[in-house]
């Protein structure tokens, strides 16, 4: 679904990644991985269509970023280093706007609920700026919760999260995972998948490993 | 579409009502920049005739630059403004709404406090509603062209002065068309109606390739 062909990147003067190819099939967990400053969120923000790139192509479904345009990011979420909340706003009040940027009409009932799953049922009225760091991103992170997009473009979201929020996240993209859908995502730790395919790339080598879990 | 826009202005304007200052900033700096003249100047009737037109035009000129900068910076900040680039949406329409929010909430009490500005400086009553028309057909095009500025110095350090040159040599059209209007008011009032018209030309202009302009500067910004 998602085809990456000879990407190369250059922040400046230094080359970030450097004839990068990976395709991605539905129901595929892709592990991006390096060390700090090797380019992951470049990357990533390369595979939203937020960067232009020096060389290469991003494929979805077989036509280019280019040609899609708006098109494209009916399927895509992006969540990046921001969580993109305003702070005089409330929880609700910013999934709401989110929800609408996106492209989907979410009832309160709709948005309080997914408070509730993500563990923060009852401080959907505080204003974000009374919240926590990690409560900040537990609201971001609700917006998994309330978008159809097949593909999840995440990056480092487990930062700041606790036990259970992390094991919460693990088994959402499992899930995510085993519908059918797409993850994209960096991250320090390891993951680990239920079920579902998790494809590795490495930027400080740049090689993709392919790892099957069982089913 | 239009629910999009709809929902960035609701939001904007959610916002301004729960921080207040923004809003009122603005609109005291107008009214302190105009009375400091007829302090200065002296309160000679004549005088203060023929300097209101240009003096509330200035100050309604920076006034509308005072909030520009943070037009789409604090949505920079914290991230939203990514993710208005990562919608269906074309961004055009998302500028639009945010232009809109900006000007209900900077330029509008303008236009609605301008009869009370035109009596300090004598101005007749057919002035002060020349004054109000050209203001509000005038301040939508400073809030658009301003747009423009604003996506381009987003992320600058110092980006706020190099904003007023950017953009303040853009605002001299409004400036002569808008002051030229409330003078020659005091005159003819049927004469008033070029002004007016180059005016809303002007706007008709920004409100098509303003937001275009804009939208593509924002796209280099977070690039």
């Amino acid at each position: 679904m998602l085809d990456v062909l000879q990407l190369s990147c250059r922040r400046g003067e230094r080359l970030l990644f450097d004839d990068l190819s990976f395709q991605l099939d539905t129901g595929t967990l892709l592990h991006v991985r390096g060390c700090n400053g090797s380019g992951k969120t470049t990357l990533l923000r390369a595979l939203c269509g937020l960067l232009r790139t020096d060389q290469g192509e991003i494929r979805w479904r077989g036509q280019t970023l280019q040609s899609l345009a708006e098109d494209y990011y009916q399927d895509v979420l992006y969540f990046g280093h921001l969580n993109g909340l305003k702070g005089d706003l409330t929880a609700v009040e910013n999934l709401r706007v989110a929800a609408r940027l996106a492209g989907y009409r979410c009832g309160t009932g709709a948005i309080d609920q997914a408070l509730a799953r993500i563990g923060l049922g009852g401080y959907g009225d505080l204003p974000c700026r009374m919240l926590s760091q990690g409560q900040k991103k537990r609201v971001a992170l609700a917006r998994l919760l309330l978008t159809n997009a097949p593909l999840w473009i995440l990056d480092e979201p487990f930062t700041a999260l606790d036990v259970d929020a992390v094991a919460w996240l693990q088994d959402h993209l499992a899930a995510h995972v085993s519908a059918g859908g797409l993850v994209v995502l960096t991250t320090h730790q390891e993951v680990a998948l239920t079920s579902g395919q998790i494809q590795r790339v490495d930027l400080d080598n740049q090689k993709t490993a392919s790892m099957k879990t069982p089913c | 579409m239009l629910t999009v826009v709809w929902c960035i202005l609701e939001r904007d304007l959610k916002l301004a009502l729960r921080r207040r200052t923004d809003v009122l900033t603005t609109l005291f700096f107008f009214i302190i920049v105009v009375s400091l003249f007829p302090l200065g100047v002296g309160s000679e009737q004549a005088l203060l005739r023929q300097l209101g037109p240009g003096v509330v035009w200035v100050a309604a000129l920076l006034a509308s630059m005072l909030a520009l900068e943070r037009l789409f910076a604090a949505d920079h900040e914290d991230g939203t403004l990514e993710q208005m680039l990562l919608t269906r949406e074309p961004l055009p329409l998302l500028v639009i709404a945010k232009v809109l929010a900006h000007w209900l909430l900077t330029g509008l009490p303008l236009v609605l406090i301008a009869p009370l500005v035109a009596l300090q400086y004598h101005l007749p009553a057919i002035a002060a509603l020349a004054m109000m028309v050209a203001l509000l057909l005038g301040t939508p095009i400073l809030s658009l062209i301003g747009a423009i500025g604003a996506a381009l110095t987003l992320g600058l350090r110092g980006g706020g002065i190099l904003l007023s040159l950017l953009i303040l040599p853009l605002y001299i059209p409004v400036l002569i068309y808008g002051a030229g209007a409330v003078t020659v008011s005091m005159i003819a009032w049927a004469d008033t109606q070029p002004y007016f018209l180059l005016l809303g030309a002007f706007l008709l202009l920004a409100l098509i390739f303003a937001p275009l302009a804009a939208a593509a500067a924002l796209r280099i910004a977070l690039e």
